[in-house]
């Protein structure tokens, strides 16, 4: 295994085009799809600015080199992903405890640090929040009520923190899927553009300003927009009170206070994916496939789209779902900023208290929710490339 | 300098003489020296700042403004809400960005390496468990993460550190983790083995070397990284509440009014201030990649 990777790394466009789509022989497909994997991993460390922007948040490697493959079959392989999926949701749920139960001491004495309250109040507090069981009993509880849809009762509001991180979720869906969608659009078309004509002043201009932005905290650039804006659009949640009901005129207000959110987590976000794509392309560039394609006479249009960006687009794809903690994390600031009522908003409104059983329900949630995406993007890049898959 | 030079000197000869050819292959890079230039004076003015400015401006009972003032001759970047001068909370906040950003990537740095040496070095099942652990923390959403690490220990500049630092590691580690792997792969670690060199000599002697001058480069990018995530905390209102940074001061702008007002000189100076040192740190690392990564040589363009 040490010896495999310590090995010098394989060009990646040794296997570009040159094997068939569907490799039919194991032999050469699993050295391709490692030294795909590898591939990747080797540029996202050449693409400087993946490495730079992403020290808080950064894109694992698509396909461990490393990892051991006891085979290829697509079993096998489904039900290993699945498998580390659900330790790393043990993992998620083992540190929620550890973060929100032990590490703070006595929740009781958290509740009540700003009021007098006398030895017996706070004991039958503990006893009614049920810490003062044994650790081991309190963290069995703990996860049993989670598998039950239970995440205890908000110290603040005294609702059960399931129903107020269920009715945050789809703003926080809608917000983060819209942004995402926009920005890998924007992402990919600039990349393409930029890369295709690398040292052009385009791809100067376009690779100095994504770098720039890359530059910039999330909720500044919220707050300058909303300055900038000013009172274009709506800067505080999601609906007005005086909109007349009705799905069309609901939806345009909902959509109209989506504008500067959406545009603040877009236009941090969609830098990476166009520096990603841009290097993914400059490295088909030189691959044997496009010298092909471009002796057949093939106009330049036609080769950049019909071969370089499809194979292009595998690590950038990829990417999106990978980077999808980024995004959420991205999202906690500017729905602080705005006021937008999802799950970033109720974790920025528990932080007062600070209210432990929603913070925790928060962070399960969305660490969850990180974890499901990274195993679907893991799932996806073997349906996205046809080397991978044995026949 | 013959037969009489002792090994030792000949290696830290052959360090100088390899430190001062990067040097100058630094040097070719414009960005890297510009970046470079502006954090050092940068730095040196944050440490000079009670030399060259009054701190008692920065107490709310002593301000001499009166509230929102816009700039003008007296206040270069206007008051704020409180009445003190921007530009000096700016300035002082230079001091707390550069404190946290650097201690956090510090922290961070030292926790990604040792756990990327020996999750490379061991091998066998811790090496796979360590390397789980850093996937698994790789994908987390690290500001909440950080945001609740801050919020459940002690509010203070200390924490803020930790919170950055326990939570950036995994990329730092997974680069140390690949270069060990290359530089355990060489035949003269193969040599230290057979000669008997045990676990900490080839660690210490073979492999930190190697290792360093890439984590170097990290580093630079790390602490980018952690000014804004110290800004962002201090923004969502878990940092040190009784020290002037420039996410508290945004903060301020966002909760006091300031920016409802439309007092654009509260929010211009310390986000531009962000951006700038993030940006600086950024192309020094970048600069110092391509000179430290062999791997990078005439990428980067």
């Amino acid at each position: 295994m040490k010896r495999e990777s310590a090995r010098p790394k394989a060009p990646l466009s040794r296997w570009q085009g040159a094997l068939p789509a569907h490799g039919d022989r194991d032999d050469l497909v699993v050295p391709c799809r490692r030294d795909r994997g590898r591939g990747f991993t080797d540029k996202r460390q050449r693409t400087a600015l993946t490495e730079a922007l992403s020290s808080l948040d950064q894109t694992p490697a698509l396909v461990d080199p490393d990892e051991r493959r006891g085979g290829t079959g697509t079993a096998r392989f489904v039900l290993s992903k699945i498998g580390g999926a659900l330790a790393s949701l043990a993992l998620v749920v083992v540190l929620g405890f550890f973060l929100f139960r032990t590490l703070p001491g006595d929740p009781v004495r958290f509740m009540v640090r700003d009021r007098p309250t006398d030895p017996k109040m706070m004991a039958e507090l503990r006893e009614q929040m049920g810490v003062d069981k044994p650790l081991l009993r309190q963290f069995w509880d703990y996860v049993v009520g989670l598998l039950q849809g239970d995440m205890g009762v908000s110290y603040l509001q005294r609702r059960p923190v399931f129903d107020m991180v269920g009715e945050r979720l789809w703003p926080t869906i809608l917000l983060v899927g819209s942004a995402t969608v926009l920005a890998v659009l924007l992402g990919l078309w600039l990349g393409v553009r930029a890369g295709w004509r690398r040292g052009s002043r385009f791809d100067k201009v376009q690779t100095g300003l994504a770098l720039t932005l890359w530059s910039v905290p999330q909720f500044w650039l919220g707050l300058m927009l909303l300055v900038a804006s000013n009172g274009l659009f709506p800067s505080r949640g999601m609906h007005s009170p005086d909109v007349e009901p009705g799905f069309f005129s609901e939806g345009l207000d909902v959509l109209h206070h989506l504008v500067l959110p959406c545009v603040t987590l877009l236009v941090v976000f969609y830098a990476q994916y166009m520096l990603v794509m841009r290097s993914s392309l400059i490295g088909e560039m030189n691959s044997d496939y496009l010298t092909t394609a471009r002796a057949k006479g093939l106009r330049d249009d036609l080769v950049r789209k019909r071969h370089a960006v499809p194979n292009a687009l595998l690590p950038t794809v990829t990417l999106v779902f990978m980077q999808f903690g980024m995004v959420v994390s991205g999202a906690v600031s500017v729905e602080a900023v705005f006021s937008w009522p999802g799950l970033g908003q109720l974790l920025y409104e528990a932080l007062r208290g600070p209210d432990l059983p929603v913070l925790q329900g928060v962070f399960v949630t969305l660490a969850g929710a990180v974890v499901l995406m990274n195993l679907l993007a893991e799932l996806l890049y073997r349906v996205l490339d046809p080397r991978v898959r044995t026949a | 300098m013959t037969t009489a030079e002792k090994p030792s000197s000949i290696v830290w000869r052959r360090r100088r003489e390899a430190v001062a050819k990067r040097w100058h292959e630094f040097t070719t890079n414009k960005a890297g020296v510009f970046g470079l230039a502006f954090l050092g004076l940068l730095t040196l003015l944050a440490v000079l700042a009670p030399v060259i400015s009054d701190e008692s401006g920065l107490d709310v009972t002593k301000a001499e403004g009166t509230s929102l003032d816009p700039p003008s001759g007296e206040f270069w970047l206007g008051t704020d809400i409180d009445g003190r001068s921007v530009l000096l909370m700016t300035f002082w906040g230079a001091r707390i960005s550069l404190l946290t950003g650097f201690s956090a990537a510090f922290l961070s740095v030292l926790i990604g390496t040792l756990i990327g040496i020996a999750a490379a070095h061991f091998g066998g099942w811790l090496s796979g468990l360590l390397l789980r652990f850093t996937d698994f923390f790789l994908v987390l959403p690290s500001l909440v993460l950080a945001v609740a690490l801050a919020s459940v220990l002690d509010q203070g500049t200390m924490t803020v550190i930790i919170a950055i630092g326990v939570t950036a590691w995994p990329s730092t580690a997974r680069l140390v983790r690949a270069q060990t792997l290359t530089i355990e792969g060489r035949p003269y670690i193969e040599r230290a083995k057979a000669l008997g060199g045990g676990h900490l000599h080839i660690v210490g002697k073979h492999v930190l070397p190697g290792v360093m001058p890439l984590v170097l480069a990290n580093t630079t990018l790390v602490v980018g990284n952690a000014v804004i995530a110290d800004a962002t905390l201090a923004f969502l209102g878990v940092g040190n509440p009784n020290t002037v940074s420039w996410g508290a001061m945004l903060q301020t702008a966002l909760n006091n009014g300031a920016i409802s007002k439309g007092a654009w000189w509260n929010l211009l100076p310390p986000g531009i201030a962000i951006v700038v040192v993030v940006l600086a740190f950024t192309l020094v690392g970048r600069a110092l990649e391509t000179v430290l990564n062999p791997r990078l040589k005439g990428q980067h363009s």
